[in-house]
């Protein structure tokens, strides 16, 4: 489903020249549960960006879907992530001034989802991610944990084909972090692709297929057995 | 993006950020409470001058002697002498214009009056009774000068309500006799009240025929005639023949200055809407200010919310659709401040209106319109540069700050 090839990614830092992402390729098919982990500054947030198209490769092809998507314009590239891309963030990034409801709502909004439609899936997903009681409070209002299940519920929002999770339990306690992680796992059970970036090897290792980087090329790809310790 | 998700999310942000919401609403509301005040100002000091020409009575024309060579209101004010003077008999002459109703001789002077012990220095009018008709001029008490040959000086005289009162507190005045200068007249009637009318009070003068008035003041010269065409119709004939006919008598000199109530009316008509035009213009800076004001705050707002431009973009929203909400958002405030300003302008105007109940203050239509639409225009303007800047930010780096 993912399919990147030879993909450079250099950023000029003044004078310096700092590569991000060395030739990479990179194959990811429809289901697949990959963890992105490395040390700080070796290029994984880059390579999430990517994919999820706030960034631009300085050389290389990148196919999401059988469909080259390296030389879309803005506006195309907007279209792609509000369709089929969901992200999730550490600092979760939710609107402060709306609710829970209407955070989960946003990504339909933009797209703009009939207000009947909007509804329907917006109920639904308050109770698949049992937030109904928490529906009309605000960001503030609510705990860690509670703001992530809110911005993962956005980012099903739209029923993307990729899930992009850069840290989400980064700002969290460890108990709060593996029901996050669950609440990922369920998406992934239930036949979402799911791509984490993560630095803690424990969060990481519980994907079905591990990647690590280190300044910014792929250096091993780890596969574990059938079923893994994924699921729970 | 459906319009009403746009305008819902605009509405929320400006609900958001009540201070700076409260800042643009008070800045753009002082601008538009300032131009239609200020115009109402300007609106009412023209309309006030028009209902006091008004007042003066319907079809004037006044002959003013002398005449200077460029064209305008009042010249024979500028001129100190003229070669030759008006007389009663060019103002009796008058009359044989079939396009004239009725005309009235005036001389104006000041003079001491006095009954009794009291004396008071005010205006002395002399003219002849049709005065009172051509001027729409009421009587409380007695009558006007009596019908008689303007060049007979009857001792008669006919007083403002105030004068009466101060020179005869406490009993009818009708009938007493007052000395104005050197000589003595009777008091025949009273005028009604009429206040202000083109710089007389009608209520301090005295009124005298006019051949007493040219004995008082020693000199044979009218000050000015009042002349009342026919019809409306009949002005412009009129004037014709006024100047024909004191052509003749002036010995082929064409050296008086016959002008229409019109034609005054116009050039202060004229003067007025330019000068509230003016003001109104120095008003609108306020609102370029409020504008600029709008363009800060929003660039502010685009800064504080770089997580929040981020996240958007994240979710699929176009570089269009991030301009929209931002553009959106000011012209709510706008719209906001617009409606503030007008509340306000109207208040000032009320107020306005209950410190000078003379004046007439209203606002004129074009300031009504033109205040908010510029308004909303400016904001329009000055929010596009903080809209690009929202939409030009890198997602990536956006969403990396916290």
């Amino acid at each position: 489903m993912i399919r990147l090839r030879g993909i450079e990614r250099i950023f000029r830092v003044g004078e310096e020249e700092v590569h991000a992402l060395r030739s990479v390729d990179l194959d990811i098919t429809a289901g697949e549960y990959l963890s992105i982990m490395g040390p700080s500054g070796s290029g994984k947030s880059t390579l999430l960006n990517l994919i999820g198209l706030l960034d631009r490769p300085n050389a290389g092809r990148y196919e999401l879907d059988e469909r080259d998507v390296t030389g879309l314009t803005d506006d195309e590239q907007a279209r792609v992530r509000r369709e089929k891309i969901g992200f999730v963030f550490q600092f979760f990034h939710l609107v402060p001034r709306l609710t829970a409801a209407q955070n989960i709502e946003l990504p339909m909004v933009l797209a703009g989802v009939d207000p009947a439609e909007r509804r329907e899936r917006l109920r639904k997903l308050l109770a698949e991610y049992a937030l109904e009681a928490r529906a009309r409070h605000r960001p503030d209002q609510l705990s860690g944990g509670q703001c992530q299940r809110v911005a993962i519920a956005r980012a099903m929002s739209m029923r993307p084909a990729v899930i992009l999770a850069d840290e989400p339990t980064g700002n969290l306690d460890r108990h709060t972090g593996q029901e996050v992680m669950a609440v990922l796992e369920r998406v992934h059970h239930d036949g979402g692709t799911v791509l984490l970036v993560t630095h803690d090897p424990e969060i990481g290792g519980r994907a079905q297929r591990t990647l690590r980087m280190i300044d910014g090329a792929i250096v091993s790809d780890q596969k574990a057995d059938a079923g893994g310790n994924g699921g729970t | 993006m459906r319009f009403a998700d746009v305008l819902d999310f605009a509405w929320r942000v400006v609900r958001g950020y009540r201070s700076r919401t409260l800042l643009i609403l008070l800045a753009m509301g002082i601008g538009v409470a300032a131009v239609v005040a200020v115009s109402s100002l300007g609106e009412g000091a023209r309309l006030y001058v028009v209902n006091q020409f008004g007042s003066l009575g319907t079809h004037l024309v006044i002959v003013l002697p002398g005449r200077s060579e460029t064209a305008g209101a009042m010249p024979g004010v500028l001129i100190g002498r003229t070669p030759r003077d008006l007389s009663i008999d060019d103002a009796l002459a008058l009359k044989r214009s079939a396009a004239v109703r009725r005309l009235a001789p005036l001389i104006v002077g000041a003079g001491d009056v006095r009954a009794g012990s009291r004396s008071r220095e005010t205006p002395v009018l002399g003219s002849t009774h049709e005065l009172m008709d051509i001027r729409s001029m009421e009587m409380a008490q007695g009558q006007f000068l009596p019908v008689m040959d303007p060049r007979d000086s009857l001792p008669v005289c006919v007083i403002g309500t105030k004068l009466a009162v101060e020179l005869f507190p406490g009993r009818s005045p009708l009938g007493q006799w007052l000395r104005v200068g050197d000589r003595r007249f009777r008091v025949v009637g009273v005028l009604a009240s009429q206040g202000e009318s083109l710089g007389f009070n009608t209520d301090e003068i005295v009124i005298v025929p006019v051949a007493a008035a040219q004995a008082l003041f020693n000199t044979e010269a009218l000050f000015r005639i009042l002349v009342e065409a026919k019809s409306r119709e009949s002005i412009g004939p009129a004037k014709a023949d006024i100047e024909e006919i004191l052509r003749l008598r002036h010995e082929g000199k064409r050296d008086v200055t016959v002008i229409t109530q019109d034609a005054v009316l116009a050039t202060f008509d004229r003067i007025l809407k330019a000068l509230t035009l003016a003001v109104g213009g120095l008003a609108a800076i306020s609102l370029a200010v409020a504008g600029i004001l709008i363009m800060n705050v929003m660039l502010i707002s685009v800064t504080q919310r770089r997580g929040e431009i981020g996240l958007l973009k994240a979710l699929g929203a176009t570089a269009a659709q991030i301009r929209l909400t931002f553009v959106t958002e000011a012209v709510l405030l706008a719209l906001g401040g617009a409606a503030v300003g007008l509340a306000a302008g109207k208040l000032g105007q009320l107020l306005l209106g209950q410190i000078y109940p003379n004046i007439p203050f209203t606002s004129p239509w074009w300031a009504v319109i033109a205040a908010p639409l510029t308004a909303i225009v400016t904001s329009i303007l000055f929010s596009v540069a903080p809209a690009r800047r929202a939409a030009k930010l890198d997602a990536v780096q956006a969403l990396s700050k916290r």
